[in-house]
């Protein structure tokens, strides 16, 4: 961090703006306590577990809260309790909310970037990423009242009912958030899901923790509702179970798990029925990532009087 | 079991009666003994076994069945497989259509036949599977007939591919009907199948094989292979299986969706339910006692999507219970074949068994039991209409699913705590509305969590509109075009 912050001071101070003689100051840097995003607050794993998180030259950047099964239950909780509400704003105001999480990363991107870079990306990677990040909220804004229209029907029962279904949202889904692509991955995994209705609890990629709860700083600071998307870090592999065999989860969304993961992922969703859901057969930008956590529900009603 | 006493505001003890209208069987054509359907042809079983299907309402067999095994269900992959890769997948869309239209019009040309066979082997009264089940089942052969070459049209954006064969499971409440709901949109999308009827009611399958074959179906597209349990599992297990459609329990469901964990097979599951059907203080009473009575004991409450709890609004609940009463003092229990027959017989002995399990236990939870006075006849498996009162949210007959013609009534005072006691069930398959306020049905509806509302109405299908639930009443949709999604291949 040390030198970053030196860097950008002497830049600062080309503009004249910073006084030269902190330029000569070595300083120490404040360095940030990364905790965990559940129900619109930061708390500590309640477990008191953490992990060292190196950067590229093998220096502890931060000591990452590995969260428990108990964190993961706080955090259901809490998705269960707001997904009501969420689910019955109307499509505009989700959209407007999601856009603004958009616009408030397009705010953050230097920050982003520089993180990713901190994790071994290249700054032009980096920077197509934040980019693509941004963009692919924009695109599921966009899809929040429409979705509801493409996937509706109006359906011509032969007796005399008035006769339609539509989308509604399967409930509670955690996601594992894919282990490659810190920001794109937690996006394209998080955003079909909350555009519809759906609350979430994120288990970040273990590589990527910084970014993860970064973004959840971008979720604080746009309006979107606490507890609707809750993010969890620490070691992916332990939530692996616990994440689905909850008994109040609805969905789960994956999308790099190996074959025997998968496979206990599937085996534990069929405690409650569980929607398992493998977005790596969706391509990023899709409806069908949307529809693949939602459930159509028909109504009848007669027609006469 | 003793009977509560009620005060009748109707007068039941006259002498008149309906004589017996039975619907004649002379004219229905049954072998006595049925073996497997593959590749076209009716062949005997490896196992070399076969089991007796009988009448639940006389306990008298009615034919030997062919009893699948692994080897059995081998065979019938296989020429699923096969007729899939050199038949079906090859044919122009329209043509596949054509086939189906023709099923949809000889099952509509024998649907007298197939309705006494399917009230004689499962027990329904003729007039529910002779104005539902087997019109139904030809309408959706039709529905679906129509759809084989506009599938570009279904999904936006998407170019569709057939999965390939299809393993089906069905349950013995509605035999055809459900065999149509999984035959019909499987071939219309191009796939092959292998279906399994229940081994209690596995008669008009069979006869709908008969129809296949009329048809000239080229060979291998449908297999009907007849067994229990455990030829299920050889359909659920077999690696030459693309996708399984179950119907039938919870349970069940849960040990398949395990079993298919690892694999890459597709499946939907339309399972269990506990339904709420409620009733407002603003309720046309006398239509939603009926929509009551229709909700619970029709097919004789052997529905996943019955309307087996019933809430009803505090101030209006001595009322509705009383008119309740009557009317079901008002049905008729009795012979499947005759056309007066309301509540048919029950399915099996074990169903019966296990109504009467969940019904004592009801009972011993402090739960308040009050049945019909109906005569019954003396053979076969009946049981009168059951109505439960004082229970809780909590007790057994509230929350498990009874499969028989029981009903919970429990009241409520508010739309809000209704609406929490609907939803507080692992269930999610359906529920009914009576309120004659449109805005409190569109509130009410958008709050359950169920698949199917039905709003001052119950229990009605149809092929175009879309059937199946939430939460543990299963994952996928029948009927309509959502109908379509779970037999292709988006990729």
């Amino acid at each position: 961090m040390e030198t970053k912050i030196k860097k950008t001071l002497a830049a600062s101070n080309g503009n004249g703006i910073t006084k030269p003689h902190i330029e000569t100051v070595s300083r120490i840097d404040v360095r940030k306590t990364y905790k965990l995003y559940i129900d619109g607050k930061f708390p500590r794993t309640e477990s008191g577990r953490f992990s060292p998180l190196k950067d590229m030259q093998g220096n502890t950047i931060a000591n990452i809260c590995r969260a428990s099964r108990k964190d993961l239950r706080d955090a259901i909780v809490s998705n269960r309790k707001v997904q009501e509400d969420w689910s019955k704003r109307s499509a505009y105001n989700k959209a407007q909310i999601i856009y603004r999480i958009a616009e408030t990363l397009e705010g953050r991107k230097a920050q982003f970037i520089d993180v990713l870079v901190q994790q071994g990306y290249t700054s032009a990677i980096a920077k197509n990423e934040v980019n693509a990040s941004i963009d692919l909220l924009v695109y599921y804004a966009g899809w929040s009242d429409k979705y509801i229209q493409i996937f509706s029907t109006v359906n011509p029962v032969e007796s005399a009912h008035f006769n339609f279904s539509y989308p509604e949202p399967t409930g509670i889904v955690t996601i594992l958030a894919p282990q490659a692509d810190a920001l794109l991955g937690i996006i394209s995994h998080v955003a079909p899901v909350i555009i519809g209705g759906n609350t979430c609890t994120l288990v970040a990629a273990d590589k990527f923790p910084l970014t993860a709860i970064d973004f959840a700083e971008v979720l604080h600071a746009s309006d979107l509702p606490g507890g609707v998307i809750n993010i969890l870090t620490g070691n992916r592999k332990e939530f692996i179970g616990h994440a689905s065999s909850h008994m109040d989860v609805n969905a789960i969304v994956f999308s790099d798990l190996d074959p025997s993961d998968k496979k206990i992922v599937q085996v534990n969703s069929a405690l409650n029925v569980k929607r398992a859901v493998d977005y790596s057969k969706e391509p990023v930008m899709s409806p069908y990532r949307i529809l693949s956590c939602q459930e159509i529900k028909t109504t009848w009603h007669p027609m006469g009087i | 079991m003793k009977k509560q006493s009620v005060a009748p505001s109707l007068k039941f003890d006259t002498k008149w009666s309906y004589a017996p209208a039975p619907e004649s069987a002379d004219h229905i054509q049954l072998k006595s003994q049925y073996e497997l359907f593959i590749n076209g042809k009716f062949v005997v079983p490896s196992s070399g076994k076969y089991f007796d299907t009988i009448n639940p309402a006389t306990e008298k067999k009615i034919a030997l069945v062919a009893d699948a095994n692994a080897a059995d269900v081998d065979k019938a992959v296989k020429a699923a497989r096969s007729a899939y890769d050199k038949t079906w997948s090859k044919m122009p869309a329209a043509e596949r259509g054509k086939y189906l239209f023709r099923i949809a019009r000889i099952l509509q040309e024998k649907a007298r036949e197939i309705a006494i066979i399917e009230s004689i082997d499962g027990g329904k009264p003729i007039r529910e599977s002779r104005d539902m089940d087997i019109p139904l089942a030809a309408a959706h052969f039709f529905y679906y007939a129509g759809w084989a070459d506009k599938m570009e049209y279904a999904f936006p954006g998407r170019t569709v591919k057939p999965l390939g064969v299809a393993g089906q499971i069905i349950p013995w409440n509605f035999p055809l009907l459900m065999a149509a709901w999984k035959i019909a949109p499987a071939l219309a999308a191009g796939n092959t199948v292998v279906l399994k009827p229940a081994e209690t009611t596995p008669l008009t399958a069979l006869k709908l094989a008969e129809i296949f074959q009329e048809a000239d179906l080229p060979p291998g597209v449908v297999n009907i292979i007849t067994g229990a349990g455990a030829t299920g599992a050889a359909i659920v297990n077999h690696p030459g299986i693309d996708k399984i459609a179950f119907t039938g329990s919870t349970d069940v469901g849960k040990i398949i969706q395990k079993a298919l964990a690892g694999t890459d097979k597709k499946y939907t599951l339309e399972l269990g339910g506990k339904a709420a059907n409620i009733i407002f203080e603003d309720a046309a009473i006398d239509q939603a006692v009926e929509g009551i009575v229709n909700g619970i004991f029709f097919n004789q409450g052997h529905v996943c999507c019955a309307g087996s709890r019933l809430f009803v609004q505090e101030n209006i609940a001595d009322l509705v219970l009383r008119k309740l009463k009557d009317r079901i003092e008002t049905l008729i229990v009795g012979d499947p074949l005759d056309k007066n027959t309301d509540i048919g017989a029950i399915n099996s002995k074990e169903q019966l068994n296990k109504i009467k399990s969940l019904v004592k236990a009801g009972i011993n939870e402090g739960g308040e039991c009050w049945q019909s006075s109906c005569a019954v006849p003396s053979k076969g498996y009946w049981y009168r209409p059951t109505l439960f009162t004082k229970v809780a949210q909590s007790s057994s007959i509230v929350q498990k699913e009874i499969f028989g013609p029981v009903l919970a009534i429990q009241t409520f005072r508010t739309v809000e705590e209704v609406i929490e006691k609907a939803n507080n069930t692992p269930f999610g398959l359906s529920g009914g509305i009576w309120t004659d306020k449109g805005s409190k049905i569109f509130k009410v509806s958008s709050k359950l969590r169920a698949g199917v509302i039905w709003a001052n109405t119950y229990n009605k299908f149809d092929p175009t509109s879309p059937f199946g639930g939430y939460k543990e009443s299963g994952m996928g949709r029948e009927g309509g075009l959502h109908g379509l999604q779970p037999y292709i291949d988006f990729n």
